[in-house]
């Protein structure tokens, strides 16, 4: 797997005049992963979003090494195409990738419309998109979000995987995350 | 990197102007306007003749409004962008080539339908002429600037609405040009329109892409 790693120094976030958390700082190397959490509205989505550099730190700064992979709450499959020709698009996009539709439970659904998917059934096809990516990073926002208990355990068994491969994870998540030896980041320890 | 443009704008025009009618309704819209218009000032067909370019203008332009809010509100809600950013791939190269998709979704299916729609109005193959070189030169910097509203206004409650106000006073460079290229029946016009044009297309993928990068915040 592509070489990679986290380095958060001192992040701070602000949303519009309340400043949620400043002087986060953690690093990770491969093999490590870390879940962060704390109550709702604490800047978990946030703090997600800055490590993946789509939202700019207000201070401090993330160094990143490796592709970066994330799953929210926002899919980014056409919801009027049928799963094989969604996940196909990215497909395109991230090179050709292994089926892992049966292992995801969704062996039998691969000519329906994402529009007809349940909320766990879109996010068990956000993570077949994921580990088509071979992104070294998982970033994980509300993994758990609309899934049965086979479907979090299987997330979770996934998320190991990656790990053990030499990947890193950072999960945000209210809810336990079962995941050899991660490490637990609680947000409100930063609050102002 | 090409690879990855071609594939993301081969979904572009699909989604716009595919099968669920993205490059059907705008036309309809347009005819519908010219087959209406004799119908409202009388069967003079001097008159018809001499506005009718005219109004192939404007319905042209109130046309290349109605996709708005669906090009690129849909795409940043669903988590597009942010994944193409995750894997690098510039927002001023998307807002590109979703220009492109645009314009050939609705462009070059409007320059068909002027020919049904001249003749609706009386215009005489001279004109015709003159009214599809105009479309040529101009519906590329409606295509440009109706992406780049679509950009400014993403994520604003009524943002479509607000879309449909704001291109109007913007677009009427294009519009003075390109129908009053048909009054002078001249090139001069027609240039004008395309440099109009030419601006609109080469600001858009950097307005665009600096708004849809702002949104994100």
């Amino acid at each position: 797997m592509q070489e990679c790693r986290i380095a958060a120094e001192d992040l701070g976030c602000r949303r519009g005049e309340r400043v949620l958390f400043s002087g986060v700082t953690f690093t990770l190397a491969p093999e490590e992963a870390l879940q962060i959490v704390g109550a709702n509205g604490v800047g978990k989505t946030s703090l997600i979003r800055m490590i993946a550099g789509l939202l700019p730190a207000w201070s401090g700064r993330v160094e990143r090494m490796g592709d970066i992979g994330l799953i929210d709450e926002r899919h980014a499959l056409d919801a009027a195409q049928p799963l094989r020709a969604a996940l196909a698009f990215w497909q395109r996009i991230d090179g050709p990738a292994d089926d892992q539709l049966a292992r995801l439970g969704l062996a039998g659904l691969a000519d329906v419309p994402l529009g007809y998917f349940s909320t766990g059934q879109k996010k068990r096809a956000a993570f077949a998109r994921l580990i088509g990516q071979h992104a070294p990073v998982w970033l994980l926002d509300e993994p758990l979000n609309g899934l049965d208990t086979d479907g979090a355990a299987l997330v979770q068994q996934l998320a190991d995987e990656h790990c053990r491969a030499g990947g890193i994870c950072v999960v945000a998540s209210h809810q336990p995350f079962a995941l050899g030896g991660i490490a637990r980041l609680d947000l409100a320890d930063y609050a102002p | 990197m090409i690879g990855r443009l071609w594939t993301i704008g081969r979904r572009d025009l699909v989604r716009l102007g595919g099968r669920r009618g993205g490059a059907v309704l705008p036309v309809l819209f347009f005819l519908a306007v010219a087959m209406l218009y004799p119908f409202a000032v009388g069967p003079d067909a001097p008159l018809l003749a001499r506005t009718g370019g005219g109004v192939i203008w404007v319905a042209a332009l109130l046309a290349a409004i109605l996709p708005l809010d669906r090009l690129i509100e849909p795409d940043i809600e669903q988590g597009f962008f942010d994944q193409w950013a995750l894997r690098g791939i510039s927002e001023e190269a998307l807002i590109a080539v979703r220009v492109l998709a645009h314009w050939l979704s609705f462009g070059p299916p409007l320059m068909l339908a002027a020919i049904p729609a001249s003749a609706l109005l009386g215009l005489d193959g001279a004109h015709l002429r003159v009214v599809e070189l105009g479309l040529l030169a101009g519906t590329p910097g409606l295509a440009a600037l109706g992406v780049t509203i679509a950009c400014l206004t993403v994520g604003l409650r009524s943002g479509a609405a607000l879309a449909g106000l704001l291109i109007i006073p913007l677009a009427v460079p294009l519009l003075i040009f390109g129908a009053g290229s048909l009054s002078t029946g001249g090139s001069s016009g027609i240039a004008l329109t395309g440099a109009a044009s030419l601006v609109l297309v080469a600001l858009a993928p950097f307005a665009g892409g600096a708004a849809i990068r702002a949104a994100r915040e």
